[in-house]
Formats: structure tokens, C-alpha cells, sequence
């Protein structure tokens, strides 16, 4: 048996149900995953996703550095924190001034937190003033 | 849902349609057998496939796909005509009884199995069970919604419920099932081109003041016009109207509607961005993309589809430089004027709850102890496992009578099949995540059209052969699988595979108020790939 270096109590990524679970990792894997009974929602269970879907997380092609090119058939450069948000910054504020701000439009998303979603509108209504905000939940 | 997933097991009756709830919602499906082994339910499944839930049902209806309006409508007629109607209810809780009576009147079974294909004494089988039964519930998912008559559908199986009073109790209940972990969270939080978070409409100045004044910011800065949804985002890149998109976590280039067009979009837009954990098919064509880490790198809260509010807690560290989402939008705010300092999500959570009455009275500190279902307006509110028990949000219940119009493409010579798309058990959405789980790519490695094997047999496929399924839109090559699954006429595939995606067939035609695509009805042709023939990808 496998001793795990921490067990860490979650929710399930993959549908709308939401179910409870318990990662167990060991030296930054996540190798093994459990349903939690103590709550209504899945009461110990699990599905096929829910306990064997998270390969995903440690897949090698995950993005690691923000990506940069300044022409769309150029080859993406990697660059830094910095660097890449500057660039973003630069350009949605030059659109928005050229433009105006309903030139920019949001997607945010249905696999996000909460805070992020709440975030990322507050960003599209708060910081730049527009309302073109919306998300996969239609699809 | 207006009712709680340990609330399924008490209902008797349990009608399921457009859900195929054991591969897209598995875990709650067992509830659903629970009642029906258990304590004896009966399942009533109105879908054309013959789904798993099949194996469990009391009655199963196989409409023509688009065609549900005809078959709840029928109900409503029989429950009138033969007076299974709740009348107390009727009379104290809802308005409008009148204008559906007129309405539903020409909807008699006969008719509506002319249109549905379904025997109408099934219909009024149905409608007599859901109705006589002291508790009964409704569940559905996007076999109902992805229609462009979406909202009529949810508003005749709403009808349904008001007429008998199954709402407001344990066991009843008017029950949509949310596809993504946290939809119903993106949509309270304001992902939507029309409201603030918690459904506060854009268009209220008094809710405009209200975030001015919670967020710091100059009134004039909110923009009082409602913005555009997903589909007319692409289109406004067209006309211009688009020079930039930001994009969270999405990948629109294999959920949307009719690829094509959104390709022709997303190459033409001035300014890209993706925040994402791989660099899929939309990144591909971006020009700035941001590393996000995955739900076991941050915290934070998913809401699920029963309205409950759960953590989600760190496991691992982000791979390379990656960062949080809300890491990264706040220091994107920064540089463009803004001066948060957000140091956790916990900070965020306080200020969202603040702004949102429905989780008024929620904080990490409760939910540490459990999920908490909204609304929950005050810190001592255990929170709300039924939603109008004792009036509904607007007061009065309203009927909506509606009148069946069918899908906007129909099956013609050239294009004799109707193609519906959905999901399977071992793949998510996009197959981003899944297709990355070996375990699970194993079983379902490759993309399969459903065929019955009556209309196999006619084109001279078999099992495992390729095919090239056209739409007026598009086409992929995908690998036969015959199956009563499928009736006949009605093709089935997933939108899970990039290489055979689905969405280059579907049709860009949404719902008029709800602006969701129908992708459950575009009209088709299958062809055998013959020996020796190139196959694009």
C-alpha cells in the first residue's frame, strides 16, 4: 500500500453533480481518488471519470509559460509573466481606444471557479465597460 | 434544479427527457434507479434513443428528434380534458390556467402522435401517470434545451408542472441537470452578456449603482446595453463590430456550433488571448496565450447543478510558471488601470457574497463545514434544498402556453438522416481532459456515428467501416457502430473528438430567447469511405 504524502478533500472536475472527493498524492502525483460519503451528493460514489480521469493534470503537453507571437504564422515564443501581460494590456487598451470598449469581448467558463468567473466579468464590466460576457453554458 | 439530488429517491413518478443521465450524469442516475428498484418509481423516459435509463423505464416515448412541444402539450390536454388537474393549486398558486386550456385544446394525443411518431395512448399513459402520482418529478438536460424551440420546450414541461402542483415538495420538482462542473456557478457570477452576478440585469440602474459603488468604479463605466452571447460574438467579428476576444478556459473551437464560421472568426479577429491549461484547438489560433492551473492547483468554489456551493482545495503545484486564473485577471486588471489586491480566493468569495443576495450568507468559513445550497441570504440560513415551496420567484406561477413549430433544418433527399450529437460515458465535452486520461481513451479511442442497422443495411455498412457523414455545413469521417440505440432515420454521434468534430455538420440556428444552438437536429448524408480514398482530416 502506497502511503500517501497528503490526502486532500475536493470536488470532482468533470460534470455539474459535484461530487466529493479525496486526492491522494504522492510525491506531486495524484495516484489514487475516492468518493466521500460524509455529504448528499454522491454518498461514496463515483464514476469512471470521477475516479480514473485525472491523467490529464500531469499530461507533459500542459502549458508551463505564457506563449507569445506578433505574427500569426510565426512560431510561438515563450516569454515571461511580465512580458506576456504587458503585451495583453497594450493591445486591449489600444482596441478599446481605438475602437471603444464594445470592441472586446469575454468568454468565460463553465469549468472555472466562481471567484474567477466573478473576476473575470468584473474585469469586462469594472476595468474595461463592456458587456459582452458569456460562456459555453449554452453548448 | 429546483430540488436536491438526495431529494430524487422520494419521487414516484420521475419523467426524463432529452438526459441521458447514466453517461452524462452518472452519479446522480443512481438515485434515479435507486427509486425506481428500490422504492418502486415509475420512470417515464420520453428521448429518441433507446439510452440506458431504457432499461429502467415504466414507459419509454421515442419522439422524432424536435418534436416535444407536440408530446407535453398532448399531456397538458389530457390532464385537462380528463381532470387530473391540481385545482387548489392551480387557484392559489399560479396565473394564466386559461390562456393554456385554449391553447392545449387542439392538442390531442391523435395529433400529436402524427407529428411525434409516439402512440398516442402512450402519451396519455404518460400524462396520467405524472399526473395521478402524489409526487412527481421532471428531469432534463440539453436533449431539450439544444433546440431552436429550446425555451418553448422547457416552458410546455413547466406547464406540466403547474397544472398538477408537482413543485414546491420533496420528490417533484422541475429539474434541469448542468452539463460543466460549474455552469450554474458561471452563470451566478455573470457570465452572461445581460446581467450582473446573481441575475442582477444590466439594464437596472439602481443594480448599475449598486457595482459602482462595490467595485469603486465610475457609474458611467457600466455599460447599460446588454452585450452579445457566444454565437453573435463570432458573427460581430464579421462585421466589425469585434476587434478582440479573451477567452477563459474554453475551447469554441470544437463546442460550437458550425466550426467553419468560428474558424473563419477567430482568424480574422484582431487580438486573441487564451487562459487555458493546454494549448488546444482555439489556441491554435491566438496570439497571446496565459498558462491557468487546473481545479487540483487552486482553490476556490464550483457551484453544482443542485445549486450547491462547494470548495475546491490544492492538491498539487502548478506546472512550470503557471498561475491561477484569478491570479492572472488580477494582474491583468492592475496594468489596465484597476488596483486590486486580491491574496486568495477567500477574499474574492467575501466580496462576490456581498454583491450576490443569493450568497449572501455564505463564507469559506461555512462551506469548510459543507456545501451550502442558494439562496442563502443570511450568515444563520441553512441554505435552500427547494426551491417555491411556498410562492414562486415572480409570485404567481405563469403558464406559458406554446405552439410546436419544427427544427429549422429538415431531412430532404440529399440530406436524409437527422443528425443529433450528445456524450458518452468515458469522454468530457471537448475530449481536452479525457482524451489525455489514457484509462479512459482505451475504451473509447476512436469517434463512432450510430446507425440502426435497418439503415446500415440499406447503404451497405458494417460495423467498424468508415464513413463520411456530410451536412450542408461540413463533413467528418467516423467509424460505423450499428445500433438500436439509433431509430431509424436518426444518426448519433459525440462532440468529444477533434479529429471527427462534430460540430463542422451542426447547424448555427439557435433559440430565439435563449440563443442555444440546435444541435440536436441538423439534417445529414452517410456515405461509405471507399478503399483506396484519401481521408482529410
Amino acid at each position: 500500500m502506497i502511503e500517501p504524502d497528503r490526502v486532500v478533500q475536493t470536488t470532482c472536475p468533470y460534470c455539474g453533480v459535484g461530487c466529493q472527493v479525496d486526492l491522494f498524492v504522492r510525491e506531486g502525483m495524484i495516484y489514487r481518488v475516492n468518493g466521500r460519503f460524509d455529504n448528499d451528493v454522491n454518498r461514496g460514489n463515483l464514476c469512471v471519470k470521477g475516479r480514473f480521469g485525472y491523467d490529464y493534470v500531469h499530461a507533459p503537453d500542459r502549458l508551463q509559460t505564457p506563449l507569445l507571437r506578433t505574427d500569426r504564422q510565426a512560431n510561438w515564443q515563450a516569454v515571461s509573466w511580465e512580458v506576456a501581460l504587458d503585451f495583453v494590456a497594450e493591445h486591449l487598451a489600444h482596441i478599446r481606444q481605438r475602437w471603444g470598449a464594445d470592441s472586446i469581448a469575454f468568454l468565460t467558463s463553465a469549468k472555472c471557479t466562481n471567484e474567477e468567473n466573478y473576476l473575470l466579468q468584473k474585469l469586462a464590466r469594472g476595468v474595461i465597460g463592456t458587456n459582452h460576457v458569456d460562456h459555453c453554458a449554452r453548448l | 434544479m429546483t430540488n436536491s439530488i438526495r431529494d430524487i429517491e422520494r419521487a414516484q413518478v420521475l419523467l426524463v427527457t432529452g438526459s441521458n443521465t447514466t453517461e452524462a450524469h452518472p452519479v446522480l442516475s443512481l438515485q434515479m434507479k435507486k427509486a425506481v428498484r428500490k422504492h418502486g418509481a415509475k420512470l417515464i423516459l420520453v428521448d429518441p434513443r433507446r439510452i440506458e435509463l431504457a432499461d429502467f423505464a415504466w414507459l419509454h416515448l421515442r419522439q422524432r428528434p424536435g418534436t416535444d412541444v407536440a408530446i407535453f402539450n398532448a399531456m397538458a390536454h389530457v390532464i385537462i380534458a380528463e381532470g387530473w388537474l391540481n385545482r387548489p393549486f392551480i387557484e392559489t398558486r399560479t396565473e394564466g390556467f386559461a390562456a393554456l386550456e385554449t391553447a392545449v385544446k387542439p392538442w390531442t394525443p391523435a395529433r400529436a402522435e402524427a407529428i411525434s411518431g409516439v402512440p398516442a395512448e402512450q402519451i396519455v399513459a404518460a400524462a396520467r401517470a405524472y399526473a395521478q402520482a402524489e409526487r412527481s418529478a421532471i428531469f432534463w438536460a440539453m436533449g431539450i434545451t439544444q433546440h431552436t424551440t429550446g425555451t418553448d420546450n422547457v416552458k410546455a414541461l413547466s406547464n406540466l408542472a403547474l397544472l398538477t402542483g408537482h413543485i414546491g415538495r420533496p420528490g417533484t420538482g422541475l429539474n434541469p441537470l448542468r452539463g460543466q462542473n460549474n455552469v450554474q456557478g458561471a452563470c451566478d457570477m455573470g457570465g452572461l452578456p445581460n446581467v450582473f452576478p446573481g441575475y442582477q440585469p444590466v439594464v437596472d440602474e439602481a443594480v448599475r449603482r449598486k457595482f459602482a459603488a462595490g467595485w469603486g468604479v465610475p457609474y458611467e463605466r457600466l455599460n447599460e446595453h446588454p452585450g452579445l452571447t457566444v454565437t453573435e460574438i463570432m458573427n460581430g467579428v464579421e462585421n466589425g463590430r469585434i476587434r478582440a476576444i479573451f477567452i477563459m478556459g474554453e475551447n469554441p473551437m470544437l463546442s460550437d456550433p458550425n466550426l467553419n464560421h468560428v474558424r473563419e472568426a477567430l482568424s480574422q479577429v484582431e487580438f486573441l488571448v487564451i487562459q487555458d491549461i493546454f494549448l488546444n484547438e482555439t489556441a491554435e489560433l491566438a496570439d497571446v496565450i496565459l498558462p491557468a492551473a487546473s481545479f487540483a492547483e487552486k482553490s476556490g468554489t464550483f457551484t453544482n447543478t443542485e445549486r450547491r456551493v462547494q470548495l475546491i482545495r490544492p492538491a498539487l503545484s502548478p506546472p512550470g510558471i503557471a498561475k491561477p486564473d484569478w491570479q492572472i485577471i488580477t494582474e491583468l486588471a492592475n496594468r489596465l488601470g484597476a488596483n486590486w489586491h486580491y491574496t486568495h480566493p477567500r477574499e474574492i468569495f467575501a466580496e462576490l457574497a456581498a454583491l450576490t443576495p443569493q450568497y449572501a450568507g455564505m463564507s469559506y468559513e461555512r462551506l469548510e463545514k459543507g456545501g451550502l445550497q442558494w439562496p442563502c441570504p443570511t450568515p444563520d440560513h441553512p441554505g435552500t434544498p427547494i426551491l417555491h415551496v411556498e410562492k414562486f420567484a415572480r409570485g404567481k406561477g405563469l403558464f406559458c402556453p406554446v405552439d410546436y413549430r419544427p427544427p429549422v433544418e429538415e431531412t430532404d433527399e440529399t440530406y436524409p438522416f437527422i443528425l443529433s450529437t450528445g456524450r458518452i460515458l468515458f469522454h468530457w465535452h471537448g475530449g481536452t481532459l479525457s482524451r489525455r486520461s489514457p484509462g479512459l481513451d482505451e475504451i473509447a479511442p476512436v469517434a463512432e456515428v450510430e446507425i440502426h442497422p435497418q439503415d446500415a443495411h440499406r447503404l451497405g455498412l458494417q460495423d467498424g467501416e468508415l464513413v463520411r457523414v456530410s451536412s450542408r455545413r461540413g463533413q467528418v469521417v467516423a467509424t460505423v457502430k450499428c445500433t438500436g440505440r439509433s431509430p431509424v432515420g436518426t444518426v448519433f454521434m459525440t462532440f468529444h473528438f477533434a479529429e471527427a468534430a462534430a460540430n463542422l455538420l451542426t447547424i448555427d440556428a439557435v433559440d430565439p430567447t435563449a440563443k442555444i444552438p440546435e444541435y440536436k437536429v441538423c439534417a445529414v448524408k452517410v456515405e461509405k469511405v471507399k478503399v483506396g480514398e484519401s481521408v482529410a482530416k
